[in-house]
């Protein structure tokens, strides 16, 4: 576990060269990667920090893209079955209906690592799961929040995700905990902005007419940095200054909000990070040449991103992964 | 004409049916007899299909009665109908193509055995139905892989099976081919020697003196004439159902040349697949009559002249100067106008107002960037409103309110907005009012006084002949005959039609 | 030539009808209905129909509701028309995308705003241009010719980003999106002059009858010489480039293109903008200034709920409700109700 672990929070795109030195056995390998599709950036520099890891490892890595449909992943691991992979990469488009086609993948002795989001079924149909954990992001923000804001009164506005999705909810409720039981913190409004940047800066726009031009705003909390982006906008068209009179604090740690921190206008972001595959190929390595079987959930680390982290650093090595 | 062997099955008496302010049907008789085939004739619009679908179910009549067997019934639908034993066969089969011949045949009623459907017996008992119309068919192939003369068998089997006393059969040769046409007509005489009653719709003339025994005859909804064919001749029947109880008075003196000015328009070998090069001019001042019946191409000749369907060959001269037609927007800018035979789907825009149904034709000449405004619209539309006696309580209102004639007229406007060199007229007095018939006839003569060129097409031969300085007649997609001046008379004309050749070609 | 002369009285000639008083404004189902919607903001948050003077131009939630709303009300302006026709077009959303990831990534490549601007309408002149080619000269049904570009043109829209958010700092596209005119948003502004200029151009010229007459009965328009084709071309390439103007605003307010959410369901949000301005799906008679205020409507709802303090799930709820009293309002049925209880002689 500890190895698996510290493989972890050494996965960030600092830690490739960590991983690598553990994962000389996969050189060569074949490993087939069945990706969802490139429905955000977040998806895209996945995609390109996988292949980059891989390339860096030495593995033949097979990618297919599903464009978003299950069929197209049941296809392409088929397909992988058939060439006789050493091991699959799944990020599964949906939770339900894969038991087939993993039980056909067991039964040809390949492991499969799902990554980034879990199935429903049996454990056993594959070796492990990769994921992050969404709550812990929304718990890290808060925390970052509580720490940062002290004992001042502050009254919080929340951008949640679409309304129903997964990250929305947990992202929501891991910040809720993180806030639970200090009085001087807040929640005064929570609306949806869709994960996007113009409804995250229409959102905000209402908040800051509903309160007072803005006054009685102390902290924006945005379930993403698209919406933090367009937050930002729509507070300095008030007149007021983030980063400074509204903090912003947010989850995913894409490029831009870097860009916004080295501006002074962003505080904190929670990265979810783009490279599941380093500690799924790291998990492999371990079972394919030790046979060591890994926890059946592992889990990301979820880092906290200030502007004392080197934002400009930060968003150049990001710039070019698709985000 | 007494038969004493008849023997009524289906009666309907003084049978009326009105559709808004049009009567569609107007106290019609109608008896079908056992051992009987029925042949029911008429133009478009003379109440055919109304009559055949009240005789089905499909509609109820607001006056009159039917009789089974003497008995009064009052059908719900064409499945009550249906258990009363009255089955349909309509031209386009109405059956479900992807599933077999046998599945079709006892759709709805398929035998069963321990509640699951028995397809052995379904099948064996298709073969045996099928044999007795002498087809031994495949049953378990789906419909769709046989002709439509066997699908028509199969439907006709089908309802025979269902209904067992009378058979309507709708235009059921309209797709087949001479022998397949043999063949069914093979299958109704059986099933009339068996004592079916047999009510027959067609307007191929030819196959009506081949099957039926009796005629019935319609225009403008109301009975002709209903009586054994063995008394009739062709020409008898044309006549009847183009009529030629003169209403009009017909002054071929006045008309003959007398007023007719220069050359119009010209059509030199005008042509397109299915229909027969022709040559036709038309005068200034003259109205060319075109008499023929259902499907004799007179539409088709219409539609290529106004460019409505494009030419394959011939040339169009307008005032001695050759123009192109290609669309109707052409056709429109040499100045043509189109009163078109079905008027809600082709000629009226039923949620505009009646102004501007008026300026609409004009305004398409004149281009999206010359716009008449409200003034000239006004006056326009109140012009030939009043010129053409357009009845509706303002301009404003949207013309689907207005009666059949008066948006005959306001169509008849636009036409005379876009002061027109030549005007053709696809059946003027389809479904207009019989009241209102003579009003459009005086119309049509006054636009000829005023020097415009009409080409008119009419099934109502009185009325062509009330208004034509020269008549073509057209038979099988041909221009077969032109009768001028005093050759102008309906006995003439229904002879051409029928084609006594002789007559014809006065 | 003679004119047939059609035996001429001196006519009389039935009076011009009274233009329609301004009270008929103030009782259409639309402008009641906007006002009911404002006045249970105003009820939800006191300070609704508070605008202030701040930065050199106005600022407060009515300003809100118009700016926000502008990019639809601007797609309604030309879905009016095609809806006019009998036509749909459900690529407008997909056009936004596709116009705004051409404008940014075209100013991020060096390009002079000007010209990525021209190359932005450009493309939503193509893609119109190419959904009016779908309708006339294939004759393809207006609702399938138009997803084609609607599934695809998202598609193609992340092939120009590359599928990133491509931002961009050009002062030019950023005052497209952000910027005012003598106090007002940009985006209400070129709104505004889109509706009045479209408007004036249907209505000024015969385009707007010629339209209607299309929409009405296409066959018969083609038997009295309208080119209907030709109108449908135009009509399609209209709403192409409202779509893309639409994308130009959308795009400069968050100073960047988002190919993935950039105008995400606005297709939708524009036809009801116009069904609710009383333009049926069936074609015929159209109003573009009612499509407007339908986008208005929508605008205003929405902003009223993020002012709310309800919680987001009841977004769709509280929404759809709304629209569904509006038709209800405008259906026939009541309007004949309406009628029946008015008192004979009130409504004259």
């Amino acid at each position: 576990m500890n190895v698996f672990k510290t493989l972890a929070l050494g996965a960030g795109l600092s830690g490739l060269l960590l991983s690598a030195a553990y994962a000389e056995g996969l050189q060569g390998k074949v490993i087939g990667f069945s990706q969802i599709g490139s429905e955000s950036g977040w998806r895209a520099a996945e995609t390109s920090v996988t292949k980059q890891v891989a390339a860096e490892l030495g593995i033949d890595l097979k990618f297919a893209d599903a464009q978003q449909k299950q069929e197209n992943q049941i296809k392409a691991i088929r397909g992988f079955i058939a060439q006789g992979v050493d091991a699959i990469l799944v990020a599964p488009v949906v939770a339900t209906g894969w038991e087939e086609v993993l039980t056909e993948a067991k039964e040809a002795n390949i492991p499969v690592v799902l990554l980034d989001r879990g199935i429903e079924g049996p454990e056993d149909l594959y070796l492990t799961s990769v994921a992050s954990d969404q709550v812990k992001e929304g718990r890290v923000a808060g925390e970052w929040l509580v720490g940062a804001v002290g004992d001042k009164q502050c009254n919080v506005v929340e951008l949640q995700g679409t309304v129903g999705s997964s990250p929305a909810i947990n992202r929501k409720q891991g910040f809720e905990e993180a806030l639970a039981g200090k009085a001087n913190l807040t929640i005064t409004r929570s609306q949806t902005g869709d994960f996007t940047r113009s409804k995250g800066k229409e959102v905000m726009e209402g908040f800051i007419k509903a309160e007072d031009g803005g006054k009685n705003i102390c902290a924006v909390y945005a379930h993403n940095d698209d919406m933090a982006v367009g937050a930002i906008q729509a507070i300095k068209d008030a007149g007021l200054k983030p980063g400074t009179d509204i903090l912003v604090v947010s989850i995913d740690a894409v490029p831009d909000i870097f860009a916004a921190m080295v501006a002074g206008e962003a505080n904190a972001t929670v990265e979810l990070t783009p490279n599941m595959a380093g500690p799924a190929f790291a998990a492999l390595d371990a079972y394919l040449n030790n046979g060591t079987v890994p926890e059946k959930f592992i889990i990301t680390e979820s880092k906290l991103y200030t502007p004392a982290d080197d934002p400009q650093g930060e968003y150049d090595r990001r710039k070019g992964l698709g985000y | 004409m007494s038969e004493p062997a008849a023997r009524p099955v289906l009666e309907a008496r003084g049978i009326v049916k009105i559709f808004g302010q049009h009567r569609a049907l107007d106290t019609v008789d109608f008896t079908a007899n056992a051992g009987e085939v029925h042949a029911l004739l008429g133009e478009n619009g003379a109440g055919k299909s109304t009559l055949i679908k009240i005789l089905t179910g499909a509609y109820q009549p607001d006056g009159g009665e039917l009789l089974l067997d003497g008995q009064p019934i009052s059908l719900r639908d064409p499945l009550h109908g249906q258990g009363y034993g009255i089955g349909t066969v309509y031209q386009e089969v109405n059956l479900l193509p992807n599933r077999s011949v046998a599945e079709n045949l006892f759709l709805g009623r398929q035998p069963t055995r321990f509640g699951l459907v028995d397809r052995k017996k379904i099948d064996a008992q298709a073969r045996e139905l099928l044999s007795r119309y002498g087809l031994d068919i495949d049953v378990r192939a789906e419909l769709s892989e046989y002709s439509v003369a066997v699908q028509q068998i199969v439907a006709i089997a089908r309802a025979v099976e269902l209904s067992g006393k009378v058979l309507v059969l709708d235009e059921p040769t309209a797709s087949l081919d001479r022998n397949e046409v043999q063949r069914l007509f093979e299958v109704v005489r059986g099933l009339k020697a068996n004592g079916l009653a047999i009510i027959f719709i067609t307007h191929f003339l030819d196959q009506v003196f081949d099957l039926a025994d009796r005629v019935t005859i319609l225009r403008n909804g109301r009975k002709v004439a209903s009586q054994a064919l063995d008394t009739l001749n062709t020409t008898d029947v044309v006549r009847m159902m183009l009529g030629k109880d003169v209403a009009f008075e017909h002054h071929p003196t006045a008309l003959a040349g007398a007023t007719r000015g220069q050359v119009r328009v010209a059509f030199k070998g005008l042509n397109r697949k299915g229909l027969l090069p022709f040559d036709l001019t038309v005068h200034e001042g003259e109205v060319v009559g075109v008499a023929g019946l259902l499907g004799s191409g007179r539409t088709e000749v219409a539609r290529l002249m106004f460019g409505v369907d494009g030419s394959d060959g011939g040339q169009i001269l307008v005032d001695g100067q050759p123009v192109t037609i290609r669309n109707p927007a052409q056709a429109v800018a040499a100045g043509f106008g189109f009163c078109p035979e079905d008027r809600k789907i082709d000629g009226i825009f039923g949620d505009l107002s009646v102004r501007e149904n008026i300026i609409i034709a004009l305004q398409a000449k004149l281009g999206w960037f010359k716009a008449l405004n409200r003034e000239d619209q006004v006056e326009l539309a109140g012009r030939y409103a009043e010129a053409l006696d357009i009845r509706a309580a303002n301009h404003d209102m949207p013309v689907k309110l207005l009666s059949g004639g008066n948006q005959q007229k306001v169509i008849l406007a636009r036409w005379l907005a876009i002061d027109p060199t030549f005007l053709i007229l696809d059946e003027p007095t389809r479904g207009i009012d019989v009241g209102a018939h003579a009003e459009i006839v005086r119309t049509i003569n006054r636009l000829r006084e005023e020097g415009l060129a009409l080409f008119v097409i009419s099934s109502e031969l009185d009325e062509v002949v009330a208004y034509s300085n020269r008549v073509v007649v057209m038979r099988d997609r041909e221009m077969v005959a032109e009768l001028d001046g005093d050759a102008i008379a309906p006995d003439a004309i229904v002879q051409a039609i029928a084609g006594t050749p002789q007559e014809a070609r006065s | 030539m003679t004119r047939p002369t059609v035996d001429i009285r001196p006519t009389t000639q039935p009076p011009l009808p009274p233009s329609r008083p301004l009270t008929h404004f103030f009782t259409r189902p639309q402008v009641i209905a906007l006002a009911a919607v404002l006045l249970v903001n105003w009820i939800l948050f006191p300070g609704f129909f508070t605008i202030t003077w701040q930065d050199g131009r106005f600022f407060g939630s009515l300003i809100d509701v118009l700016n926000r709303g502008a990019p639809v009300a601007i797609l309604a302006i030309g879905m009016t028309m095609v809806i006019a026709t009998k036509g749909v077009d459900l690529s407008v959303g997909a056009v936004m995308a596709i116009s705004g990831a051409v404008a940014a990534v075209m100013v991020s490549s060096g390009y002079p705003a000007w010209i990525a601007v021209l190359a932005a309408l450009g493309t939503g002149l193509i893609c119109g241009l190419w959904n009016g080619i779908l309708v006339t000269v294939l004759e393809i049904q207006p609702i399938i010719a138009t997803l084609v570009l609607m599934v695809a043109g998202r598609g193609l829209a992340q092939l120009v980003t590359e599928g990133y958010i491509v931002t961009f700092s050009d002062p030019v596209l950023i005052f497209i999106g952000t910027g005012s005119f003598l106090g007002f948003p940009m985006p209400v502004v070129i709104a505004a002059v889109m509706m009045i200029a479209a408007t004036l151009i249907v209505r000024r010229t015969a385009l707007g009858l010629l339209i209607e007459a299309v929409g009405v009965n296409r066959s018969a328009a083609r038997f009295a010489g309208l080119s209907a084709g030709a109108l449908l071309l135009i009509v399609y390439t209209f709403a192409g480039l409202c779509a893309a103007i639409s994308g130009l605003i959308v795009a400069g307010d968050i100073r960047g293109a988002d190919a993935n959410n950039a105008g995400l369901w606005l297709e939708l949000d524009a036809i009801l903008a116009v069904v609710i301005g009383g333009t049926s799906l069936m074609g015929g008679r159209f109003s573009i200034p009612m499509a407007v205020l339908g986008a208005m409507i929508i605008q205003a709802m929405n902003t009223g709920i993020l002012i709310s303090g309800f919680s987001p799930q009841f977004n769709l709820v509280v929404k759809s409700a709304v629209i569904i009293v509006i038709l209800v309002m405008q259906s026939p049925l009541s309007a004949q109700l309406f009628r029946r209880r008015t008192p004979p002689g009130a409504s004259k």
